[in-house]
């Protein structure tokens, strides 16, 4: 009675992941057809992407450290904040680019679809051409790791971990908010970007060294200090509070604002034209 | 059957003149005017039933549609479709109809067509034998078969409009909305898709919506014609209610003031008894004051 009464739900679960699935792969059989662009799209975000990690090291290089933290220490940071944002960018594409789907009316399609529409969105703009960045994001991850001084045990694994998931789901959810604001306003998205951009930007070095205020802001406002700051001290063998590396939980939290934002944009949504 | 009751639908739209200035000063404060796109909205379609929706642009056909499609929610009014309400149970509700916009592509630009219809056999869950019995069915009869290994990017418009429209009815719909679908075809494609349309009504019984600008799609396809212009229903009723109405209306204009338009549309009635459709709608337009 129990498994007949789940079943349907199970079946629709099922044919969800299946329909994901068959979304990427028209995603990557449509960017095949373009084989060279593919290419240089990845090679020239590969490369483009160095810009920052040169930044940080001739920075590190001229004071040798920077409120405490070491070069290593700062690249395991920035390495795990870059791939947090290169895997939000290829997974919540659609999220990224909702404003140019909701202009040319790619929106009602999926509405006309028996499918919830996040499955859809993600599913079809699903960014492959964010490899390049992935790649470099691993490469320096590796890297980092290597000239990091942790002292690696279990826990702090799962804490990397914990850190590379919680970011992702993060920096997916800050689309997912700039997309709900899309629903209300084309022209003041700007705004909403500094959540991103500007997150990824400032999150390559610890948090603290931008003072209390930064810090606050970042934990009760925007909550990246939980996927950033407090697992890195754990991380670091800064604090002797084990629980720094579970804060990356608290992204859930954050999640269920920006989905309820979400629905709440959905019910306002005006159609395009014609 | 579908039917609307009293719908009423309007939208904000931010407004602002010409030029750098003014994009500024929106920034900061946005003049916002209400655009009422449909105000007391009725009609009933049966089952199996054929109909034209016509009126000028900006009258309210596509807010229509978009309404018993579900994906707009109308501000007060009723909607029904088969008993559901379109934009409460909306995964249920488009599992039954097909929407073909001739303006916009639902098929996957860099892929051959036919991985686009696998995608569709997934998103709707079509079986695997109802699919296959579809989609040998339609390539016949809008004779696809060699389009569908060709990547949609590579089609002519015709073509494109062909496997569109196979597109929509892969998972059997019961009601097909079809918003302008032969604008920009040539005449053979035109002829083809009415063929096509026509047959898969009195075979299928599949409800089937139209909106067009082509009075001869009209002529062709429906019996029944609903216009429609700012927003309000004007005339639902055949083509000689339409024809009837459009005389009604012209007199009295022609007795008053306007000598030179008396006097034009009597010579043209001397002329030509059977007046061109598109002239017809023309008038009417003018006359009930919807452009």
């Amino acid at each position: 009675m129990i498994i007949a009464e789940r079943n349907p739900m199970f079946a629709k679960i099922n044919s969800g992941i299946k329909l994901y699935f068959h979304y990427i792969s028209i995603v990557l059989r449509s960017t095949m057809q373009y084989k060279a662009s593919f290419f240089l799209m990845v090679a020239g975000r590969f490369i483009l992407s160095f810009n920052g990690i040169l930044g940080v090291y001739f920075m590190l290089s001229r004071f040798g450290q920077v409120k405490g933290y070491t070069f290593g220490e700062v690249l395991l940071c920035f390495s795990i904040i870059q791939m947090d944002f290169a895997l939000a960018e290829c997974i919540g594409g659609g999220f990224a680019t909702f404003t140019s789907i909701i202009r040319q009316g790619e929106f009602d399609r999926i509405l006309l679809r028996p499918h919830g529409a996040i499955l859809q969105l993600l599913g079809s703009k699903f960014r492959i051409d964010r490899i390049g960045l992935i790649l470099q994001a691993i490469a320096m991850f590796v890297y980092g790791i290597a000239v990091s001084p942790v002292d690696w045990t279990f826990g702090r694994g799962m804490t990397v971990i914990l850190m590379l998931v919680g970011g992702t789901l993060l920096f997916t959810g800050f689309f997912l908010l700039r997309a709900a604001f899309t629903f209300f306003t084309i022209e003041g998205i700007e705004a909403v970007n500094i959540l991103t951009y500007g997150a990824k930007e400032h999150g390559k070095y610890p948090l603290d060294i931008y003072g209390k205020r930064m810090m606050r802001i970042c934990t009760y406002i925007l909550p990246y200090t939980l996927i950033q700051y407090y697992p890195l001290q754990y991380l670091l063998g800064r604090t002797q509070r084990w629980y720094y590396g579970l804060y990356p939980f608290g992204v859930a939290g954050f999640l269920v604002i920006c989905y309820a934002a979400w629905r709440f944009g959905m019910r306002h949504y005006q159609s395009a034209g014609s | 059957m579908i039917t609307m009751e009293h719908v009423c639908k309007s939208y904000r739209v931010a407004k602002r003149n010409a030029g750098m200035k003014e994009a500024c000063k929106a920034l900061f404060r946005r003049e916002v005017e209400v655009i009422r796109a449909l105000s007391d909205v009725s009609f009933t379609i049966q089952d199996g039933e054929m109909v034209g929706y016509i009126g000028p642009n900006g009258a309210g056909k596509s807010s229509t549609i978009k309404i018993l499609s579900g994906i707009l929610t109308p501000e007060s009014g009723s909607c029904l479709v088969d008993g559901r309400i379109p934009w409460k149970n909306r995964t249920e509700h488009v599992r039954q109809i097909g929407v073909v916009f001739g303006q916009r592509s639902q098929l996957w630009w860099d892929v051959p067509v036919i991985d686009s219809y696998e995608l569709l056999k997934d998103i709707y869950s079509i079986p695997g034998n109802i699919y296959r019995n579809n989609l040998e069915e339609l390539t016949e009869l809008l004779h696809l078969q060699e389009l569908l290994k060709m990547p949609t990017r590579q089609l002519s418009l015709g073509q494109r409009m062909r496997c569109e429209i196979a597109a929509s009815l892969l998972h059997s719909p019961r009601i097909l909305f079809l918003d302008e679908p032969t604008i920009g075809l040539d005449a053979v494609s035109k002829l083809a898709v009415r063929e096509f349309i026509l047959r898969l009504n009195q075979e299928h019984k599949t409800t089937v919506i139209l909106t067009t600008h082509d009075m001869q799609d009209i002529e062709a396809l429906t019996k029944r014609i609903i216009l429609i212009g700012r927003g309000r229903v004007l005339m639902d009723g055949t083509l000689e209610d339409m024809r009837q109405l459009a005389t009604k209306h012209g007199k009295p204009e022609e007795e008053k003031l306007e000598q030179d338009h008396m006097k034009a549309s009597g010579e043209r009635k001397t002329e030509q008894d059977d007046e061109s459709l598109e002239h017809i709608v023309a008038s009417l337009y003018r006359e009930l004051d919807i452009v």
